[in-house]
């Protein structure tokens, strides 16, 4: 193994920022949708209704229970297929990033139910009292009572499961989609520089990761107090 | 107003009320009491339907409250209801607390809500903290607010569960005395509650349970004078010493 030779590095910068954009587009959206989805299933889970908390009960212990790089190559294997059944988009065209984003929300959600369910109890179970006293229906004691106070103890928790999704979308690799880590290594392997460029892009997930959950830690603190 | 006839209710095998029978009629004043554990909240619970119950029937103004067919937050709509520990909204403002139900369950407009709900601040003495958050109220204060709250939704009665229990004895007093104000206008009010010192100045009737039963119902005068059962007897001369 020769000298270090970073040289490469800046030319390939554009390449690295597309890759970088297709990561924050799939844990993005995988944010939004696991925490909707997520929300969802954690209402059904205290339902009290059988068939709905049972189901939801397997979503969560199915997803938590198969690795996750094994999810995502289901989905690009299964949502081609699907959405050239439903949609008929041809066979040809590039599914790989709605796959992506498909695999990591459904498996996110099953998480993030987790964790909002956990948030819910954390209120005060006599809020929900409270507030069906005056009137309000379940559904709106839910939205207006219960979620405003249960998302307010867990916006730490959902974003520090955030950051671990940020990580977990280089598994990608599989499709050889281009997100950033796939752009660094792609281009690395090109150039013959793949340590430097592997080197170089643990260094940038590090620091966006490691300065994110400083963030998070000090917004703990502030809600904390 | 609220007649409770024969309601039973067990946990598995715990029966937490046996046959509780009783009546409140329009601009009465209800007090229960008892010991801890004896039922007292489960009962007051069971009249708005925050508890179910398996058998017997309770009637709220003229609405079976266990038929499975009625609407049940309409009817709690118009019953108010005010407990040990406040349960105030803590992420709204004391406004918003009282603006939220009377805009989504009576469909009063926000400006319409907001008077009315100042309107009732002002009555219990707390206008000044309208834009304050429960967390920086004292635990009487907040306990006023419930009160108002409760009233915003101008109901036909109210049922109070314990709400100085959790107060600081020199906070007591602010509650009452808002509480008295109510009987005294003619609210009809079910109250659980051991200060008996109220129980005397406003109260119609007396009720004391014991293990699930109500065990006396009786007017004012009689429970004081001489309650029926020793378990009452025994009961009244404790809490009677402090
Ligand atoms: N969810 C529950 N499951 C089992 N037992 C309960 C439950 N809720 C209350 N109880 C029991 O029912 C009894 C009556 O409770 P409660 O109505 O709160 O009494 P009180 O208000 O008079 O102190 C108590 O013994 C209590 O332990
Ligand atoms: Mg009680």
């Amino acid at each position: 193994m020769g000298e270090l030779d970073w040289t490469s590095i800046p030319g390939a910068l554009p390449f690295l920022w597309a890759g970088m954009v297709t990561t924050l587009e799939i844990t993005l959206l995988a944010v939004l949708v696991g925490i909707v989805w997520g929300t969802l299933l954690a209402i059904m889970r205290m339902s009290g209704v059988k068939l709905l908390s049972w189901f939801a009960a397997g979503y969560v212990n199915l997803f938590r229970s198969i690795p996750l790089v094994m999810v995502l190559l289901w989905f690009f294997l299964i949502v081609p297929a699907l959405l050239e059944s439903l949609f008929n988009t041809p066979r040809s065209a590039d599914t790989r990033l709605s796959s992506a984003m498909v695999a990591f929300a459904l498996f996110e959600a099953a998480y993030y139910s987790e964790i909002i369910r956990a948030g819910i109890q954390s209120v005060a179970k006599g809020q929900l009292g409270a507030a069906s006293a005056l009137g309000l229906t379940y559904a709106q004691a839910m939205t207006m009572v219960i979620l405003p106070q249960a998302f307010r103890n867990m916006v730490p928790l959902l974003l520090t499961q955030g950051i671990i999704l940020f990580q977990d979308t280089s598994l990608v690799y599989v499709s050889s989609l281009a997100d950033f880590f796939g752009a660094a290594y792609k281009v690395g392997d090109r150039d013959g520089r793949l340590v430097e460029m592997l080197l170089f892009a643990g260094a940038v997930y590090f620091l966006i990761c490691f300065s994110a959950s400083l963030l998070v830690r000090r917004f703990q603190k502030k809600v904390a107090t | 107003m609220i007649a409770i006839k024969n309601v039973s209710k067990h946990y598995g095998s715990f029966q937490v009320l046996s046959e509780c029978s009783t009546q409140v009629a329009k601009g009465e004043v209800i007090v229960v009491c008892g010991p801890s554990g004896s039922g007292k909240s489960t009962l007051i619970k069971c009249v708005n339907g925050l508890e179910p119950f398996q058998s017997g029937e309770i009637i709220v103004n003229g609405i079976s409250v266990g038929d499975p067919k009625t609407n049940l937050p309409k009817l709690r709509a118009h019953v108010g209801m005010v407990f040990q520990n406040f349960e105030l909204f803590p992420h709204m403002s004391v406004t918003d607390n009282l603006a939220l139900a009377q805009v989504k369950v009576l469909g009063r407009s926000r400006e319409e809500a907001v008077q009315r709900g100042h309107q009732l601040l002002e009555r219990v003495g707390l206008l000044a903290q309208a834009e304050k958050f429960p967390g920086q109220l004292s635990g009487g204060q907040q306990q006023r607010v419930a009160i108002a709250r409760a009233l915003s939704m101008d109901p036909i009665c109210m049922l109070f569960d314990e709400p100085t229990s959790a107060l600081d004895p020199e906070m007591v007093k602010e509650v009452l005395d808002v509480m008295v104000g109510l009987a005294q206008e003619g609210m009809t009010m079910m109250v659980v509650t051991h200060e008996m010192g109220f129980a005397r100045r406003v109260a119609h009737r007396v009720i004391f349970m014991d293990q699930g039963r109500i065990v006396e119902d009786a007017p004012k005068e009689d429970f004081f004078g001489a309650p029926r059962s020793e378990r009452a007897q025994l009961f009244l001369s404790k809490i009677l010493q402090h």
